[in-house]
């Protein structure tokens, strides 16, 4: 599936995730396997409670499986410590959220800068990089302003701005749209497409078939498992309109 | 991220929650104000007695009538037995008896209301010798102090003190005026310089009295025995008080034919006297501060318990630092800094109303209060320790938290 020879980026096998609550346990995903080359677009579709968050902070290294292994750019992630992970949070991965997380009390600005001054960048240097990444999501003009004094779409774009701040290789997005109206899903979108064009891997989590439609390819995932059924069309339409 | 990073951070969030964080501050604040105040009665109330000590004069032995008790305590008040008297203090200025005794000077004391013109005023009248003056130190702001021969003849004549002048006399000068005590007529001839003690009882003011000599006052009371409230023995230096103290104690011991365990007089120094007076207000202290330490100690454990408390309502807030890069021992730092930040806060604040407590408290109360530097930097330095004691805990949870429940908490 992958366009090109690249390397391997995400690898999981057997995959599982049961959470425990009380006396239920919910088996969350159920045996994934998923090899994602480096430079994809994917999008994995499903309805609401089929796994695509656990998903999502599994691939993020928020969490870790129940069982199978996980192997991030050839690492096994099982292996790491706390630090390290945060350490490749930080560097490899950028995060965006369907309810953007960005702290209130800071102004745009600083919500972008915050993954650099976790990864020991300060000064002029760290205004500079995150004034450029606002740029590039076209919000420089909103750099004092607080998440409050922002729209949604507004605000979504400083979280994309945040997540591609440190350049990380990995972009991974949990119903970025899924709080937005269709214009700002389209701006958002839009700013997806131009990171994927810049080389970045892309792993999108929706419901929404239009917006999965964007990625190369398409992931379907139902009941904690994942079928490419259906994916192989999508994903030839994404590639045909982009071509 | 650095430290100054963290500490902009826990300076913001302990900004953006002003009334919780003052609420937690407030034990750390009332604890501090009270140690800083406690200790500044305590030093207070010690300068006030060195100074009332130091101005009885230097290298002073005081006699007095009774027996000591035990340790270091002098039993007794003025006059308590009459076993001290005026042939004593003869024996004591005997060169041949005490040659390291340079001066002597008994003292009686009554409380006795004194009259000029239609003025009434309750004083203390001090019968004594003409060494008094030299031996108490004391210098005198208008006319003289009595001579040998008014002591001899037991001349109606007396040297008043500031206070007393100024409450009898309120104009004009006092010198050459009289006043009449107990129905006897006295001549005013000197007044005193103030003594420069501080103290708020006028029993014992040395600032109110009229010295008259001891003849006289012996007329006053008219009785006609020789004891004496006190002696005052000065010794030739300070390297001599000791042998003086060794001096006075064999010739009255000798005179007066008895054994040192049952001596029916004692003698103290101005630093046994000292410590005496220090000992029960260090009591006194410790007790006060003891109080204080328990407030400070349920003020930092309200630190810790708004620290949880916050710690859980900023599980998201945690959780996306997470996501984003940091690291536990970021996350760590950054709740035991707002804690530290939060401890000496609350200290500076407590030491600036503990200072300004120390201002205004003694014109209320009528003690002075000292500014210790030392309790102070002390007090901050509990706070923080209070701070970073108490943030530990929830620091460390903050820590563990894990970046997904973290994040999953809507
Ligand atoms: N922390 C948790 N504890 C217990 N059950 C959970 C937890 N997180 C998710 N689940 C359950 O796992 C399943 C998948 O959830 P999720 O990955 O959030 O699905 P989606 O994002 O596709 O809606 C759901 O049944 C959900 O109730
Ligand atoms: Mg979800």
């Amino acid at each position: 599936m992958s366009t090109s020879g690249t390397r391997t980026i995400i690898e999981l096998a057997g995959v599982r995730k049961t959470y425990a609550t009380g006396a239920a346990a919910v088996e969350a995903l159920r045996g994934i396997d998923v090899r994602i080359e480096e430079g994809e677009y994917v999008a994995i579709i499903g309805p609401s409670g089929s796994g695509k968050s656990t998903l999502m902070h599994i691939l993020g290294c928020l969490d870790v499986p129940t069982e199978g292994t996980y192997e991030l750019a050839g690492r096994d992630v099982s292996d790491l410590a706390e630090a390290e992970l945060a350490h490749i949070r930080n560097r490899e991965i950028g995060f965006v959220f369907q309810q953007f997380n960005l702290l209130p009390d800071m102004t745009a600005l600083r919500n972008v800068a915050l993954p650099l001054a976790y990864a020991g960048v300060y000064g002029a240097e760290r205004e500079e990089r995150a004034r450029h990444a606002l740029d590039r999501v076209g919000l420089s003009d909103r750099a004092d302003h607080r998440p409050g004094e922002l729209s949604g779409g507004q605000q979504q774009r400083v979280a994309v701005a945040r997540a591609l701040v440190t350049e990380p290789s990995m972009i991974l997005a949990d119903e970025p749209t899924g709080n937005l109206d269709s214009v700002s899903s389209a701006d958002v979108l839009a700013l997806f497409r131009e990171l994927h064009d810049a080389g970045r891997t892309i792993v999108l989590i929706t419901h929404e078939n239009d917006v999965a439609a964007e990625a190369d390819r398409v992931l379907t995932i139902r009941d904690g498992r994942i079928t490419e059924r259906a994916a192989d069309d999508a994903a030839t339409k994404a590639k045909v309109g982009t071509l | 991220m650095n430290w100054l990073e963290t500490l902009r951070t826990a300076a913001d969030a302990v900004r953006s929650h002003r009334m919780r964080s003052l609420l937690t501050m407030l034990g750390i604040v009332i604890g501090i104000s009270s140690v800083v105040l406690t200790v500044g009665l305590g030093l207070g109330a010690q300068d006030k007695v060195r100074s009332q000590i130091d101005a009885l004069g230097s290298n002073l032995l005081i006699v007095s009538p009774g027996s000591s008790t035990g340790t270091g305590g002098v039993r007794g008040g003025f006059g308590s037995a009459a076993t001290l008297t005026l042939a004593d203090a003869n024996t004591l200025a005997n060169s041949a008896v005490a040659p390291d005794v340079s001066r002597v000077a008994p003292t009686t004391s009554t409380s006795t209301s004194l009259t000029a013109g239609t003025t009434n005023w309750t004083s203390r009248i001090v019968g004594t010798t003409t060494n008094w003056q030299q031996v108490r130190a004391r210098t005198l702001t208008a006319g003289r102090f009595f001579t040998a021969n008014e002591l001899a003849d037991g001349a109606d004549v007396t040297v008043l003190g500031a206070d007393t002048a100024s409450e009898l006399f309120s104009r004009g000068n006092p010198v050459g005026q009289t006043i009449t005590a107990d129905g006897t007529t006295l001549t005013v001839i000197g007044v005193l310089a103030e003594s420069g003690a501080t103290s708020s009882s006028s029993s014992t003011s040395e600032d109110d009295l009229a010295v008259v000599p001891i003849t006289t006052a012996q007329q006053l009371s008219g009785s006609t025995s020789n004891a004496v409230a006190s002696v005052y023995v000065e010794a030739k230096s300070a390297d001599l008080l000791s042998a003086a103290y060794q001096e006075v104690d064999a010739a009255l011991l000798t005179s007066h034919d008895v054994s040192s365990a049952s001596a029916d007089f004692s003698i103290a120094t101005q630093d046994a006297l000292l410590a005496t007076a220090n000992s029960t207000n260090k009591t006194m202290t410790i007790l006060l501060a003891g109080v204080a330490a328990i407030s400070l100690l349920v003020g930092g454990i309200g630190v810790m318990n708004i620290m949880l408390v916050s710690v859980t309502e900023r599980v998201r807030e945690i959780g996306l630092r997470k996501a984003l890069g940091a690291t536990p021992s970021a996350i760590r730092r950054q709740f035991l800094i707002e804690a530290s930040l939060l401890g000496i806060i609350g200290g500076l604040i407590g030491a600036a109303i503990g200072v300004v407590g120390a201002l205004v408290l003694p014109s209320m109360i009528n003690q002075p209060v000292s500014i210790s530097g030392l309790a102070i930097l002390a007090a901050l330095g509990v706070s923080l320790g209070l701070g970073v004691g108490f943030g530990v805990y929830p620091a460390s949870r903050a820590a563990r938290l894990t970046p997904i429940d973290a994040l999953r908490s809507d």
